[in-house]
This record gives C-alpha cells, sequence and structure tokens, in this order.
C-alpha cells in the first residue's frame, strides 16, 4: 500500500486529499480556519503550516499549508517541527491583533473554532500594544447577527454564501486589514441558506439572532438528535433546549442528505414551539373541567377518562391522520379507529397525487434519490416544483450538481477538484446542463441551462416531450409548439449524455400530469440504459409515512359524517382548515357530535374541538418520519414532555380501550406496524432501540460541563429534583451516560477534548468530510426495482387562457407556505404579505398595477389581495401565495373569475 | 553601445507616432515573423535569446511561451497580456518606454501574441499613467488602420487585437494572476499556482502575461536575432536593462544599459555620484522589495545572478540611494506603510503582520519604541518569508526590512536609546 509520512508515521496515501484533510481524519490536531470540507482549499489563512521534506535525504524541507498539498504517496510532512509550530502560533497572534478580547460576552464563546484553534496552537501572550481596528456592524434580517470587529477575514462566509450557495448580496468588500464582510447596505440576507453562516464562520462574526433572544452556551443546551419537521427532505438536525423551552437548531451531518447546511427555515422555524399559542393542557367541555372547580386545567388521566366515555356513547368513530404527525402517531389513530375509518386528511386530489406519487417510486427502474446523489448528478431537469421554496435544501443540492460536468471537462488538466478557486479559474461560468420547467421565475433559474415558464399544463406537456424524445415507445404530445419541442430535445439530449440523469418533480402545483411526466423521463432515461435518478418533492415531513398507511381521502370523512354513520372525529395534529373549503368544515364540525382534536399549537381546528389534547411537537417528540427519498428516520425529543403534553401516539395508545399495554411504546408500536405493513419494518431499524447502551450507559443529551443543574428549579423547591427518565429512547435527560461517541443516529452534541465549536464533527466521521462514523441514520425503505412499467398517457391538453378566467396557481414560499415555520416571529419577518401575482399582460388588460387590489372569485366567493406583478409568470395564470391564511382550503386546479 | 529600446524615444519625450516607428524599422519584425516564420520559431527564437522578464522575477520569457498549449486542439480563446501595471515605488522604466516609443511595445505584443496563437490580446495599464492611456490608445487605433491589428494581420491569416484596459489602482494588480483576476472584474487577489497560466489564465485560457520592457525587446530580437540579443551584455544573461536611480544622487535618471551594468557605474558614472555633503549608504537595487546593497556591494554586476547572490534581487532594476542624511529606519517605515497598505487582504501574515510591522517602525521612529521590537520585526522578517504567505508580495515586502535590520542595525538602537529619530533632531548626528 504507497504510504505517506506525517511525523514519521506512515499513513495510507489518499492523492485525492490534501494533507489537512488526511490529518484531521487520523485524529491529529492541526489547526486551520478557511478550508471546509464541503468549500474545499483556498490557502488564505495559512494557519495548517507544516514541514514538508522533499525525501528521507531532505533534512531542511519547506514549510507548506496541508490543505493545499496532495497527500500522494512518499509525501513526507512534519506538523510537529519546531518552525511550523511557531509559524501557526504568529498566525493565531496575527488574527489576535484585531480579534475583540471579549469571549465572556461573545456569543460564540465555548463553542468557537477560533478559541480552540487559539489554544490548540499555544498561543497566550500578547505583544501586539498597538489599537485594534473596528467596523461598524450591519443589520442583516432576524436571523443573522453581525459583529465584524471579531472578523478573522477566513473568507469562509462569502465562499459559502455566495459561491456554494449562489447568494449575492454579502459579499467582501475593502482590501488589506479592513476587509469588510456584509451587504452593500443593511437588510435582511436574501438567500435562503444564510443560516449557515452560523456555523461556516469560525468565529462570533456570524451568530443566532433567534438565539439571543434566550442566549444559552453550547455546554448548557440539553441536545437531541431531531429531524426537521418542515419540509419533506427529512433533513438531521440538532435541538437545543433550556429552561423548558427550545433555544436553538444546529445542522445534524448525514453524509447522503444534509450533509453540513440547512435552509433557514429548517433551522429558525423551531421558535414556534415556544410560542403562547402552544397548547400545554388539555381541554374538555365544560361540565367536565368544572368537576372540581378550582380553575385548574384538567389532568391527562382526567382528559383520558372523558374520552373513554365519550367514544363509548359514540355512534360512529372516525380518525383523520396527518402528515405532519409521526408514522407512530399516524398509526395509533388508525388502530384506535380501524382501518376503514381511518382518514389520511388531505383532500381527494392531494390524496391522489400521493397515492400516484408513491406508486411511481415503489415500483420505479429510477432511484428515489438523496441530496448527496442529486449534488453529485451531471444533468438535472426540474418539471414543475420551485425547488427553493418547496425543499430548499433540494435546490441548493441542485446548485452543486451543475458543477458536477465542468468538472469532468476540466479533469484533463490535473489538479484536484479540492483546490477551490484553482477549479473555478478553470471552470468559469461554465456550467452543467439544468433545465428548469416551472410556472414562474425560480431562485435557482440563475444556474439554468434553460428555463421554460408555462402553465402547469403546458409544463406537463413539456416533461411528457422531454421523455418521448429520450425514448420515442414513450407517448409522443400532440400539436407541442416548436419552441417548446426544442427546448424538449435540448433536455433529452443533454439527460442521455450525462451518467447520472436525474428528473426532480414534485406535487406543489397539484397537477397530476406532472408526475407522470416525470415519471415518464426518468423511466425513459432507464430504458435507454442511463442509471436515471427519479425525485419527487412531497409537501410534508411525513407526506410518504401517512401515504403508506394508506387512509381514505378526507372528502370521504365528511360524507360519513353527513349521513351520520359517525358522530364522534379524533382529529389528528391537522388543520383541515388548511385542507378543505372553510364551509365545507363548518359543516362538518357543525355536525359532529364529539370532535377531538390533538395538537401542538392552536389551530383554526383546534378552535372548533370539544376535547382538546396537547400534543409534544416534533422537537419534544420521539417518532419516525418518511421523507421524500423514502427513508425512514428517527426523531427524538430534546425535552421530557411536561405532563400533561405528550407524543400524539401516545394519547391514542391510552385511548385505545383494548389494546392498550401493545401500544404503550413507540418500539410496540413500530412491532405492531411492521407486522401490519411489512415494507414498512425497516422503520424499526432508521435508530438504535431503547436498550440500546454503549459501555452499558445511555447516551447523555446534556453535556459534561452543563450547569445550574440544581439551580434551575431552586425557586421552586432547593431539593434536586430526579432527572426525568427516558424509557422510549437510549438517551439520558441528564449528564450522565456514556462519553463515548454514539451512533450518528443518537449523537447530541459534537463535541471532542479541544474541539468545542461545530467542528468538532470531524472527530464523528470516519473520516473528515466523508460518512458518519458507524453509518449515517436512517433506513432507505424505497428502492428502485427492475420492472417493466407502462408509460403514463395522459397527456394534458395545451394550456387555453379563457375571458374573464384565470387559473390559480400556488406559489410557494419559503418563509410562509409550512403550516408551523410561518408562526416562528423569526422567519415571519420574512414573510412577504398576501398577494395575487399576475402576468404583465393580464395587469395591462385590467388595468392593474403594483400594488392595487384585485378581486377574484373563487367558489363563488370573492377574494380581495394587492396585486404583484410576476414579469414571468404565464399569461391567464394568477398565482396565489400557497399555505396562507387567506386562500387556505383552495382544492387544486381550480378557476377563478376576475371581477 | 546599443540601447534598441531607447535610441529612438525622443528628449522632449513626445511619442513616435506609426510613421516615425516605422521610419526606424518598426513593424518590421512583424512582417518577418508572419512571413518567414511559424508561431513555435518566433518562442524558439526568443528561447535562445535568453530573455529573462523584466518586471523583477527574471524568468526566461521563452520558456514561459512554451507552456502554451498549442495545435488545433489547445484550448481557445488564448490571451495576451502585457502587464503594464507599474506600480513599484521608485520605478518609471516602463512608463518611459509607453510613453516615448508606444509602437515598439504594440509590436512586441503581437509578435508574442502570434508565437502562442493568441486571439486577444490586454493591456493592463497602471491607474495613474493617464499620458501613457493617451497615447496608447491612439497608437492602438493607429495600428489598427494599418492593419497591424485585427482581422488577417498583413495577409498573414492571424487575427489579433489588443484592449486597452486601464486600472483601478492597487498595487498587487502588478501580480500576474490577481492581473487576471482584476481583468475578470473579481477582487485583485493572486490565485493559487499550479495551475500557471499559461495552461489555465484569463476566463480560464491559456495567457501570458509579459512586462512592458521584455516586450519591448522582442521586435529587436527578432529582427537582429538571438545572438545579437546575446552579445549586448557582458556577462551570461542576455540583452540590455533599463536602469534607473532616484536619491540624493547628482543625476537621478534612467539608462539603458548592457544588462550586467556594474552598481557603482550607474550610481557614479551615469548618477553622477553622491550629492555635495551625502555620503553613500545604500541602495535598493530594483523597486521596494529588494534588499539593501551597500557599499560593499558596489562592484556587484548587476544582473539576475549576482544580485541574487548577494542577498537581494535585481527586481525592476530601477534603484532608490540610501544617503547618510536619511533616516533608514524612516525610509522602512516608509515603505512598509505602502505595502501595509496595498497588501490585498487575502492571507492572514501579509494582511495582519505587515500593518504590525508599519506600527512597530512608526513607534521607534516616534521615540516609542521598546527593546524587544527588534526581535519582534526580525520575527516577522521570517515569517513573512517565501512560501509562507499565499503570494510573493509579503517576503518581497520585508526584504527591505530585512536587510535595514541587518546592515543599519545602529540606527534603530539609536532611535530606541534616544527615544526618537536621531535624523530629525540633528542631521549631523548620522555620522556621530
Amino acid at each position: 500500500m504507497p504510504t505517506l509520512t506525517i511525523d514519521g508515521v506512515a499513513y495510507p496515501a489518499e492523492p485525492q486529499k490534501n494533507l489537512l484533510q488526511v490529518s484531521l481524519s487520523h485524529g491529529l490536531d492541526l489547526p486551520y480556519f478557511c478550508w471546509h470540507p464541503a468549500l474545499g482549499s483556498v490557502g488564505a489563512c495559512r494557519q495548517c503550516a507544516v514541514r514538508q521534506y522533499r525525501d528521507e535525504n531532505d533534512s531542511r524541507g519547506q514549510i507548506v499549508m496541508a490543505c493545499m498539498v496532495p497527500a500522494t504517496p512518499g509525501t513526507r510532512i512534519a506538523i510537529e517541527d519546531e518552525e511550523a509550530r511557531l509559524f501557526r502560533k504568529s498566525v493565531i497572534e496575527w488574527l489576535m491583533t484585531n480579534h475583540p478580547h471579549d469571549c465572556p460576552v461573545c456569543d460564540e464563546g465555548g463553542e468557537c473554532h477560533l478559541q480552540d484553534m487559539t489554544v490548540m496552537t499555544g498561543h497566550c501572550t500578547r505583544r501586539h500594544r498597538f489599537p485594534k481596528r473596528t467596523f461598524t456592524n450591519q443589520y442583516l434580517g432576524p436571523f443573522i447577527n453581525h459583529e465584524m470587529n471579531r472578523c478573522i477575514q477566513c473568507y469562509r462566509c462569502v465562499r459559502f454564501y455566495r459561491d456554494y450557495a449562489g447568494g449575492r448580496d454579502l459579499d467582501a468588500f475593502a482590501s488589506r486589514n479592513h476587509v469588510y464582510f456584509g451587504r452593500s447596505e443593511d437588510g435582511a440576507l436574501e438567500n435562503e441558506f444564510s443560516g449557515n453562516l452560523i456555523e461556516v464562520c469560525p468565529t462570533g462574526v456570524f451568530t443566532d439572532r433567534t438565539l439571543k433572544n434566550h442566549y444559552t452556551r453550547k455546554w448548557d443546551l440539553q441536545s437531541a438528535p431531531s429531524i426537521c419537521p418542515h419540509c419533506s427532505l427529512g433533513c438531521n438536525t440538532l435541538v437545543g433546549a433550556r429552561y423548558g423551552g427550545v433555544r436553538r437548531v444546529l445542522n445534524r451531518y448525514h453524509h447522503h442528505i444534509n450533509g453540513y447546511f440547512l435552509c433557514d427555515r429548517g433551522r429558525f422555524a423551531y421558535e414556534f414551539a415556544n410560542l403562547p399559542i402552544r397548547l400545554r393542557h388539555p381541554v374538555l367541555p365544560r361540565p367536565a373541567a368544572a368537576k372540581d372547580g378550582a380553575g385548574r386545567p384538567p389532568t391527562a388521566a382526567e382528559a383520558i377518562a372523558a374520552i373513554r366515555t365519550r367514544l363509548r356513547r359514540s355512534r360512529g368513530l372516525i380518525g383523520i391522520g396527518s402528515p405532519r404527525a409521526s408514522l407512530e402517531s399516524n398509526y395509533a389513530l388508525r388502530r384506535l379507529v380501524g382501518p376503514d375509518r381511518y382518514f389520511s386528511g388531505l383532500p381527494q386530489g392531494e390524496s391522489r397525487l400521493i397515492a400516484v406519487a408513491l406508486d411511481i417510486l415503489r415500483d420505479s427502474p429510477a432511484r428515489s434519490p438523496s441530496l448527496r446523489e442529486i449534488a453529485e448528478a451531471d444533468a438535472v431537469l426540474v418539471l414543475g416544483e420551485d425547488l427553493t421554496q418547496t425543499a430548499p435544501r433540494m435546490a441548493l443540492a441542485v446548485r452543486q450538481s451543475i458543477l458536477q460536468a465542468p468538472a469532468a471537462r476540466v479533469a484533463a488538466l490535473n489538479f484536484p477538484g479540492w483546490m477551490a478557486h484553482a477549479f473555478q479559474n478553470a471552470v468559469q461560468d461554465d456550467r452543467g446542463p439544468l433545465f428548469i420547467a416551472s410556472v414562474d421565475a425560480t431562485r435557482l433559474d440563475d444556474a439554468a441551462t434553460a428555463v421554460l415558464h408555462a402553465p402547469p399544463a403546458d409544463l406537463a406537456r413539456f416533461g411528457f416531450a422531454v421523455a418521448h424524445a429520450i425514448d420515442p415507445e414513450a407517448p409522443p404530445v400532440p400539436d407541442l409548439d416548436p419552441e417548446t419541442a426544442d427546448l424538449a430535445n435540448r433536455a433529452a439530449e443533454a439527460l442521455l449524455a450525462a451518467d447520472r440523469p436525474l428528473v426532480l418533480s414534485g406535487t406543489s402545483l397539484h397537477h397530476e400530469a406532472l408526475l407522470g411526466a416525470a415519471a415518464n423521463c426518468g423511466w425513459a432515461l432507464c430504458r435507454r440504459g442511463r442509471p436515471a435518478g427519479l425525485g419527487l418533492v412531497v409537501p410534508e415531513a411525513n407526506t410518504f409515512g401517512a401515504g403508506l398507511l394508506g387512509g381514505r381521502p378526507l372528502r370521504e370523512a365528511y360524507e360519513l359524517v353527513e349521513s351520520h354513520q359517525a358522530d364522534t372525529a379524533v382529529i389528528l395534529e391537522n388543520d383541515l382548515y388548511r385542507r378543505s373549503h372553510g364551509t365545507d368544515v363548518d359543516r362538518f364540525f357543525d355536525r359532529l357530535e364529539t370532535t377531538i382534536v390533538l395538537d401542538a399549537v392552536q389551530t383554526a381546528t383546534t378552535a372548533r374541538a370539544d376535547i382538546l389534547l396537547p400534543a409534544a411537537p416534533a422537537s419534544e417528540s420521539q417518532g419516525t418520519f418518511i421523507s421524500q427519498e423514502g427513508r425512514a428516520q428517527r426523531f427524538f425529543p430534546v425535552l421530557p414532555p411536561t405532563d400533561p403534553v405528550a407524543e400524539s401516539w401516545r394519547w391514542l395508545g391510552h385511548l385505545h380501550p383494548d389494546e392498550a399495554r401493545a401500544l404503550r411504546s413507540q418500539e410496540a408500536m413500530l412491532i405492531a406496524i411492521a407486522a401490519e405493513f411489512p415494507f414498512l419494518a425497516g422503520a424499526r431499524e432508521a435508530a438504535p432501540s431503547a436498550t440500546f447502551r454503549l459501555n452499558g450507559a445511555a447516551v447523555p443529551r446534556s453535556s459534561r460541563r452543563f450547569s445550574g443543574r440544581t439551580a434551575i428549579h431552586a425557586h421552586l423547591s432547593v431539593h434536586e429534583p430526579k432527572p426525568p427518565e427516558d424509557s422510549e429512547a437510549p438517551l439520558t435527560f441528564s449528564m450522565e451516560g456514556t462519553t463515548t461517541a454514539p451512533p450518528a443516529a443518537l449523537v447530541t452534541h459534537y463535541w471532542a477534548p479541544g474541539w468545542n465549536s461545530v467542528q468538532a464533527l470531524n472527530k464523528f466521521q470516519d473520516e473528515v468530510g466523508g460518512p458518519n462514523r458507524g453509518g449515517d441514520p436512517g433506513i432507505r425503505l424505497i428502492e428502485p426495482r427492475n420492472v417493466p412499467r407502462a408509460y403514463h398517457n395522459a397527456i394534458p391538453p395545451a394550456f387555453n387562457s379563457r375571458e374573464g378566467l384565470c387559473t390559480l396557481v400556488p406559489l410557494h414560499h419559503s418563509f410562509g407556505s409550512e403550516e408551523l415555520s410561518r408562526l416562528a416571529p423569526a422567519i415571519a419577518k420574512r414573510t412577504p404579505p398576501a398577494a395575487f401575482s399576475l402576468s404583465p399582460a393580464d395587469a395591462r388588460e385590467r388595468g392593474l398595477g403594483e400594488g392595487d387590489t384585485l378581486s377574484i372569485r373563487i367558489y363563488g366567493r370573492p377574494v380581495r389581495l394587492p396585486v404583484r406583478i410576476h414579469p414571468q409568470l404565464p399569461r391567464g395564470c394568477v398565482g396565489f401565495p400557497a399555505g396562507w391564511p387567506d386562500l387556505a382550503g383552495i382544492h387544486l386546479p381550480t378557476e377563478g373569475h376576475f371581477e | 553601445m546599443a540601447r534598441p529600446l531607447t535610441e529612438h524615444i525622443r528628449h522632449d519625450r513626445t511619442p513616435l507616432d506609426l510613421p516615425a516607428y516605422e521610419r526606424t524599422g518598426g513593424y518590421q519584425a512583424l512582417r518577418k515573423a508572419l512571413a518567414e516564420h511559424a508561431p513555435a520559431d518566433v518562442t524558439e527564437i526568443v528561447k535562445s535569446s535568453r530573455l529573462q522578464g523584466r518586471g523583477g522575477a527574471g524568468f526566461f520569457t521563452g520558456m514561459k511561451w512554451s507552456f502554451v498549449p498549442m495545435g488545433p486542439d489547445a484550448p481557445r480563446p488564448k490571451y495576451f497580456i502585457c502587464n503594464a501595471d507599474e506600480m513599484e515605488p521608485g520605478t518609471f522604466k516602463d512608463r518611459y518606454l509607453m510613453e516615448g516609443n508606444p509602437h515598439q511595445l504594440l509590436e512586441g505584443m503581437i509578435l508574442g501574441a502570434y508565437a502562442i496563437e493568441a486571439e486577444t490580446g490586454y493591456l493592463f495599464l497602471r491607474a495613474e499613467y493617464h499620458r501613457c492611456a493617451e497615447i496608447l490608445a491612439q497608437a492602438l487605433a493607429d495600428a489598427r488602420r494599418a492593419g497591424y491589428l485585427g482581422i488577417n494581420i498583413l495577409g498573414s491569416g492571424f487575427d489579433h487585437d489588443i484592449h486597452l484596459h486601464t486600472s483601478a489602482g492597487r498595487y498587487i494588480c502588478g501580480e500576474e494572476t490577481a492581473l487576471l483576476n482584476a481583468l475578470e472584474g473579481r477582487r485583485a487577489i493572486p490565485r493559487a499556482k499550479p495551475p500557471f497560466p499559461p495552461v489555465v489564465g484569463l476566463f480560464g485560457k491559456p495567457t501570458i502575461v509579459n512586462n512592458v520592457e521584455t516586450l519591448c525587446n522582442i521586435p529587436h530580437i527578432i529582427r537582429n536575432g538571438a545572438d545579437w540579443f546575446r552579445s549586448l551584455a557582458p556577462g551570461e544573461e542576455a540583452g540590455t536593462k533599463l536602469y534607473g536611480a532616484s536619491g540624493r544622487v547628482n543625476l537621478p535618471g534612467l539608462w539603458e544599459l548592457p544588462l550586467g551594468t556594474p552598481l557603482r557605474e550607474i550610481i557614479e558614472g551615469h548618477a553622477g555620484g553622491m550629492q555635495k555633503g551625502h555620503r553613500f549608504r545604500g541602495v535598493i537595487p530594483g523597486g521596494a522589495s529588494t534588499d539593501f546593497l551597500v557599499e560593499e556591494h558596489l562592484e556587484l554586476p548587476l544582473d539576475f545572478k549576482s544580485v541574487a547572490q548577494a542577498g537581494s534581487r535585481l527586481g525592476t532594476g530601477t534603484m532608490i540611494v540610501l544617503d547618510d542624511r536619511t533616516c533608514p529606519v524612516g525610509m522602512v517605515l516608509n515603505l512598509e506603510r505602502f505595502f501595509a497598505r496595498e497588501s490585498c487582504g487575502w492571507c492572514t501574515p501579509c494582511r495582519d503582520g505587515l500593518p504590525w510591522v508599519e506600527k512597530i517602525l512608526q513607534a521607534i521612529e516616534n521615540g516609542h519604541g521598546r527593546e524587544d521590537d527588534l526581535d519582534l520585526l526580525r520575527h516577522h522578517a521570517r515569517m513573512l518569508g517565501p512560501g509562507r504567505t499565499f503570494c510573493a508580495f509579503a517576503p518581497g515586502a520585508v526584504e527591505p526590512l530585512q536587510s535595514a535590520l541587518k546592515y543599519f542595525e545602529d540606527d534603530f538602537r539609536r532611535h530606541l536609546q534616544g527615544r526618537g529619530c536621531p535624523y530629525r533632531h540633528s542631521p549631523a548626528a548620522a555620522t556621530a
């Protein structure tokens, strides 16, 4: 085996990597700043200096930067060289000439990479006796706090924000020791991934502004591994909490999904869980509540007793599930009411869309790709989905894919891809194929080879045309205009020429033909022998989990109640007013004898409940989500549920008259699910079970430095309470537990001796930037199968705009369309006001300008909203803000009448 | 003595226009090359002429050109760039050449472009050179009209055009890869090497960047041959060099002399010796970023190799002379202030080290120096050395510092002991 030598010890050579990465991967402590595993090497900070020797006879060697030298066989370096150590110490000393000595009051203190590296190099005595330079800070919006004086000019922020995430409004200004990282003027950072600056910045320049509202040091946070509940991608998160509230969300590295980065929605939405609209106690009808007359809220036991009484009296029980509730909770409801009386909680159209999407993916020769596979695709077609708004982290992955083809083209130049600037210089503006077909302009259009903006039906037609161009066996599209046909040919050609072609679509436009078109494209590529990926975005965190349990559509629940076959409904974490038209929902509730609602927050639906049970949100729950990739993943509570708040599945298990015991634990629930749904059996393996132990101990949620344990409750009692026990998870709600790094599914903190910042993640990976040690969490339940599939052939007719009518198209927004995140105050600050979006032609015809009020009659009801003119929106389509309460419950597709 | 580069430059500093240049034999080299030589032959001639880059580094020009991928499969377009961002303090040789004989430079650029088959040329000009900009713009227009630039130059089938780009004014733009970034509209920071510009240069394509004086030699080499060029210099190195001198000499100026002319001949001969009442103490031979040479080096032939062996660099060959009534600490402070201000801010040692050096020197000069300041300065001179910083800027910046600490340590100590600059209070103290 070819080797290289570090400090006299032989290690395997890895010519595709650099010496810094290799040194860190072998557990050697070599300080660094500007290098980042996802961003590559640029050699700016000069912190990772080592001495390199030409060969065994070379005793002088020279100082080189480890991040800039490939780890080729025969390389000899010394990290522990006296001169190299002195130089590394000097680099810190230079950085410290201007860095404020404000660690005790800095938000980054205690998890600061600069602190760690300073200690690592041994710099401790200040020799610089002159004034420090100072900067003015900027307002960067509700997410990020800016403190420029702390900047050490590592350039990571702009390299992430601009080069990786495609942002334009953060830049490096000025030069020499006055380089300034900020915006050209104060204002919210526009990019949807700005929150990653918090983790990318090695010190306290960019910090979490939401954390500032309830600041807690990292070591004082109780943390738990969670899954982001705010879209269908299943990004892994670390949720931190203290004093009974969630404090912040950090990225939890998953090699195949989110990697190092989260979207801002996923990072800052947690605030909703701390709001006063959280449900903390059961609510019972007045007679029951008034039992002891003290005005005390009912206990869990009282609530359960009251519900049991109601259930016994019920002349027909139905359960309405939810795509935002866990697999366990949906299953528990299904068990409670029986399969025939279990409803998916989705309207007919959406129910069908999800069923179609599942059908396409479950028996598909094309692979449902992970985000990593998306980033590594070398030709991508996005059909109908505005990814930045509906599945933001996927848009970030697609943005990386366009560098794959150019990377192959510059491979002959023989320098490694991690040489980030060399790569940029060679590639310049060469980009790989990315075709985006969407109704309106998207935030990925700047990365696209070509875009098509058309009404949903025409997008589907375009997709079918691409499939036909790939494989003539796929159905042709009649009467296709030559321009679209030409674009379809170009897209087909690019996909066919690629080594890893990929088709992405989704359900956000509520247009079934788009799914068929996307499937045809993926399958056509497979038939032509191309290893195609086919990814479908769905609306919610557990849409696929709920879909796989197969509930009936909502409409049938309404009918059951209407026809007096049911008088009692249990509604699981679902605001029906977001699903159906308000008058239908009102009528449904009016007809019900008893409405039992479980939810974490107040909604229009909880307002109609007779009995309300406080459900724990994902951050305080244990459960399983199935992502759009088809991956089952487990999330764990960061806080012990404060009685009487509990996971919905726990409430529902208690309600069950007979099988209560069988459904009392999450594990039991998963066993029952596996027995009934064999294809969901893998969900049980998504994380180690409650009995898992490392060296005989469970994994602590609190850090070893957790402070105030005896003081937090001192205002209530000076006796230290016993830490709450967690019978469901191999995690403790305390500092006690194993000191060994746990499997990735159970990671609660990234910390290692000398590594207090998020960069301690290095110590949790097989190799730096590689998979998590012991494998990445989650179980893929959907794998490609080489089965013959007949092409979809329901090709819609071309769109025709009709006088006085418009097609209503949902326009999604990363900050506003998702139900729970839009409640978070920071997110709400970034939510645009509701508006009707019009094409310039439609606006002109109606004499409307930006900001004028437009009234559109929908289902006979006029809706008045201000007008926004979208230059790219096709004529005849009016965009409405998806997920805004103003227009909740519209069944799509639908037409509106201009008034 | 042959002065091919400057012999036709007029004393009244009016530029040679196109007809005047043609009368001196101008564009004959281009005609000859297009008619008689394949591109690779031109590179071969330049290679055998042993012409070294006159921007300061002294890299062999022909060798640089030979790194460019050639032939039908080579990446296109290729670029040929003239580095006219002459911002080295004390240096004004390129300006003299551009103002006096602009077509000589253009002919050199076109020949270079022909040699590497470049379609497009850029002339990257220092921001403050307004007069040069006017003269070059005129010369480019005239050359284009006369068919020396554009499509099918002189009927040869070779297409080339040159764009004049006036810099926004940063010293680092003179570093060839920072220059490329600036031309691309990016921050002017140097690029990591490899890949080198001849392979991955401007807009990712093969690119050659040469200094003005280097390129002015090319027409003469093509016209008169490599042997002639090598014969111009007495030693191993080839051609003439523009030497300049500023400071307290009697005749500050600029002279084209054989490469390798001894330092004493320049200072005492061409520059007329030191002014009355001033004694020679030292000289930075090639712009601000070179080590001091002192009395013991006066016999040194000023060529790349000899100066390097003496511990300095020939650099641009335009020297700044230090006399005994000027404070060496003040001079170094002046230089380091310049460098600290011109650092691009990319790498830590340069960005944060040089301002510290400047502040220490300022403190010493103001009488606030401390005993351990000299160690700190030495520490910086060592830590900002080659290989430790991203580019050659900081190593160049500490060259005058490290040599001043070596040759003028007493001056530093007298600043510390006397709590201030001895030169400022009593000029005579310098010789005390």
